[in-house]
């Protein structure tokens, strides 16, 4: 219980990976200007990283480790990511239609999407998951995967939320767009930092 | 053969017209996350720039002989490769900068500027022309990033290049918070000299076709 908190609060607030590591800054920024689509983004990339940590997982740690091919992970892995994006896209569009109106569109952009390449790197670090939430497996890989991308839906659904406040302004023409939405995630990313200072 | 003239334009397009982290806002997740120093900001850029030139190269060397609907998943693996061998070349010979860089490293195969150049110019232009797009895109980048990084590490670490210059630190400029901040602000200058400088060269530009005329908006749409 005490390893699956810790895992909760350090994915999903202390290393939030979008305001904290940086990670799938693109759609943060580019699929945030409403809530609903915000929302529907938020879900398919935490369905995505899940499925991915599921397979790059035992792949990395029981297939490319004994052959000694650990070189090729950065390969390997990318095409896991897209092959899954594409299965998934049609499996959706099969069994649930609208589903897939709502989803849809999110999912090819997911390929490109570094947040999700960034946990299945993250997560095949042993040394660095033991240091982090103190254990490391297929398990916690999984569980860090769900909440790393509930941690991402967090910060999209906020900035998506302040947005509708932000772009009903109007500043000075330079200021316009890009830099006036990278001021208010500087607001939230401060937010977040206070997480920083909880001690586990 | 490439023109001087045609090095000329893909020079100022990928430095300024085009620059990628100010003008087009493309591969923002590295430019937030290695702009800590200026020297992260370097080692960052050229190790894009490295891949650009040989992605750019390669994909449009076979720009004839991929097929078009399989063409990302080809540009990806193209791309894939490199950073493979640029991973290897760095642990191998310059490992403080292989740590430094920690997992934004294999992240470069999904940094959009790299497909978005593969995809725009280097699928469409002959080999010559995508090796010098892709250096002086990845030279915009590189510009960019170490802009960016000297600016945090000089507020945020009263440094510069490594090298203390001060006491003075504002801790804000270090953190997450100060990334968005810096990049807000320099995107918002950029764009601002930059149509102050366009403006000008129109203008100028005008007045040698027709000499000192008001500009009418009839005239300026040509």
């Amino acid at each position: 219980m005490g390893t699956f908190m810790m895992i909760v609060i350090l994915a999903v607030f202390v290393n939030n990976f979008v305001v904290v590591q940086f990670l799938g800054i693109c759609p943060f920024l580019g699929v945030s200007k409403s809530t609903r689509n915000a929302l529907g983004m938020g879900i398919a990339v935490t369905v995505v990283m899940t499925i991915t940590c599921l397979i790059t997982y035992p792949l990395y740690t029981y297939v490319l480790v004994p052959l000694k091919l650990e070189f090729l992970e950065i390969i390997v892995f990318i095409f896991v990511i897209a092959a899954l994006v594409q299965m998934l896209e049609k499996f959706i569009k099969k069994f649930s239609p609208p589903l897939y109106k709502a989803m849809g569109i999110f999912l090819p952009l997911i390929t490109t999407n570094c947040a999700v390449l960034g946990v299945a790197e993250t997560v095949i670090d042993k040394a660095g998951m033991i240091n982090m939430v103190g254990s490391s497996g297929l398990g916690t890989s999984v569980l860090y995967g769900v909440f790393a991308g509930v941690g991402f839906t967090v910060a999209i659904v906020i900035l998506s939320g302040l947005r509708t406040k932000v772009d009903a302004l109007t500043p000075a023409k330079s200021v316009k767009g890009y830099p006036i939405v990278m001021v208010t995630a500087c607001f939230m990313a401060m937010a977040f930092y206070v997480f920083n200072l909880i001690s586990l | 053969m490439i023109k001087p003239q045609e090095i000329r334009k893909i020079g100022v397009d990928g430095l300024l017209r085009n620059n990628p982290t100010f003008r087009l806002v493309l591969g923002t997740c590295p430019t937030l996350a290695l702009t800590t120093a200026a020297m992260n900001g370097i080692g960052m850029g050229l190790a894009v720039t490295f891949v650009l030139i040989f992605s750019n190269a390669i994909i449009s060397a076979l720009r004839k002989v991929i097929p078009n609907e399989v063409r990302i998943p080809a540009f990806v693996l193209i791309i894939a490769t490199f950073v493979t061998l640029l991973r290897m070349l760095l642990d191998k010979f310059i490992p403080s900068l292989y740590e430094s860089m920690g997992v934004y490293l294999p992240l470069i195969v999904v940094n959009c500027i790299i497909l978005g150049r593969a995809e725009s110019f280097a699928s469409k232009n002959p080999v010559v022309h995508s090796a010098f797009d892709g250096l002086f895109t990845g030279l915009g980048f590189t510009l960019a990033l170490t802009l960016m990084g000297a600016i945090r590490e000089i507020l945020g670490a009263g440094a510069i290049f490594g090298v203390t210059l001060w006491d003075f630190r504002i801790e804000f400029f270090s953190s997450s918070a100060g990334a968005f901040f810096v990049y807000g602000i320099s995107i918002a200058l950029f764009n601002f000299v930059y149509t102050k400088v366009e403006s000008r060269m129109h203008k100028r530009k005008f007045e040698k076709l027709y000499g000192h005329q008001e500009l009418t908006v009839q005239e300026e749409a040509k």
